[in-house]
């Protein structure tokens, strides 16, 4: 061990030191500190509490028969368009219909990244978590595939990998026998990027899809969730939801 | 138990001792034997690491030789659980470096860089089940990518 430049006893100190000096941080300025955290982080920050990323969707600018978000997610992430029933889906459009009225509306449905997440109640090896900025992930280092995690999703939003796969995107590792669902594109958004389905649905023109801080008042988000009655899937469940969806 | 049995047992115990200790060396003289026969096609297929690119790694040599483990373990947890997607300890940056000119991988043959050590110390790597093994395409297609994403009216703030 003599030739180990970083024995646990120094990581730990390390830790520590960091910790202190976020919380320093905090205390001399917190408005500063915070406003600074909401507009990305650099690479070797950590993901921080002061951010809760969210979308907000916008049902009435969502396009029937469009799908540009699920083809954009596909070809981020590295899987096929559906093709197979086994096939993973991190986003669906998802088509209702009033019953009475006749009324129908279209629109995407991904994982919520729900604040207090039924996944992550579950799962038994702590693979399912939950990041600080509220993105719920799955750790597949620690994912031995059990799919209880599926089972307590109440937006049906994960699915298991069932086949072998080659020539995965780099910044999205993915493998046979773990679960995964949407990542918020958690790999762009760390870069200060929009996630895949956002930029897709805006280029498409529709900008149904927007993408923010929900912690930062001064967001877009923030703004037009305040403006406007938005609502969240399955309110009654109380999870309080990362995505939400305006204009029923 | 009577004196005859532990007189025998200990014998026994002798033998197995001396049988191993000619085995060792008669092991020990395998192995000179093998190197003098000539690295090129010795018995023993060594690892070959064809450093692509860069003078130096991230750490001393050495340093990586032990360590390197400990460090794609401490940055995998720290990319994946905190965010930290800093490049210098990170796998990607690794390929990036030691992905092989021939095949644009760190894996495929045994004169591939990852692979090469590891089927030497016959150590199982299934990082790949799930990452790729190739660098990021970067540059060309990556600046199409962006080029052709107007960001949102809306934005991140
Ligand atoms: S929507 Fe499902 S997968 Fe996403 S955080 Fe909530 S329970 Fe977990």
């Amino acid at each position: 061990m003599t030739d180990n430049k970083t024995t646990p006893v120094d990581e730990g100190r390390r830790r520590f030191l960091t910790a202190s000096a976020a919380m320093a941080g905090v205390a001399v300025a917190p408005g500063v500190v915070l406003y600074e955290i909401a507009h990305g982080k650099p690479a070797d920050e950590p993901a921080s509490h002061a951010v809760r990323w969210g979308m907000l969707i916008d049902t009435n600018q969502c396009q029937e028969g469009c799908d540009e978000c699920v083809k954009a997610c596909g070809e981020e992430n590295g899987f096929g368009h559906g093709t197979r029933e086994t096939d993973s889906q991190w986003i669906r459009k998802v088509e209702l219909r009033d019953m009475r009225t006749g009324r129908t509306k279209s629109l995407p449905v991904m994982c919520q990244h729900c604040a207090e997440p039924p996944c992550v109640d579950v799962c038994p090896t702590g693979a399912s978590f939950k990041r600080p900025d509220g993105i719920v992930l799955v750790d597949r280092h620690i994912c031995i595939g059990c799919r209880y995690c599926m089972m307590a999703c109440p937006y049906k939003a994960r699915s298991f990998v069932h086949e072998r796969i080659t020539d995965q995107n780099p910044d999205v590792p993915r493998g046979i026998g773990c679960v995964e669902s949407c990542t918020m594109c958690v790999h762009r958004v760390d870069r200060d990027q929009q996630p895949a389905c956002v930029e897709a649905c805006a280029r498409a023109g529709h900008g149904a899809i927007l993408f923010g801080n929900l912690n930062d008042p001064n967001s877009e988000i923030a703004k037009r969730i305040a403006q406007y009655s938005t609502m969240e899937l399955r309110a009654d469940l109380k999870l309080n939801l990362g995505v939400r969806y305006q204009g029923f | 138990m009577s004196g005859a049995a532990k007189l025998g047992r200990r014998a026994a115990g002798i033998w197995a001792a001396l049988a191993a200790l000619l085995l060792a060396t008669l092991g020990a003289f395998a192995a000179a034997s093998g190197e003098r026969a000539g690295t090129a096609a010795g018995r023993t297929p060594k690892p070959v690491l064809v450093i692509e690119k860069g003078e130096r790694c991230v750490e001393d040599t050495a340093y990586m030789r032990r360590n390197h483990m400990k460090l794609l373990l401490h940055h995998r947890d720290d990319t994946v659980h905190k965010g930290i997607r800093t490049e210098k300890h990170s796998l990607q940056n690794c390929i990036n470096c030691h992905a092989s000119s021939k095949n644009n991988s760190v894996l495929g043959s045994d004169e591939n860089f990852c692979q090469s050590c590891h089927t030497y110390a016959a150590v199982k790597l299934d990082c790949w089940d799930c990452h790729s093994s190739k660098p990021k395409q970067q540059a060309a297609t990556a600046a199409a990518a962006v080029a052709k994403a107007p960001v949102s009216a809306g934005g991140k703030q």
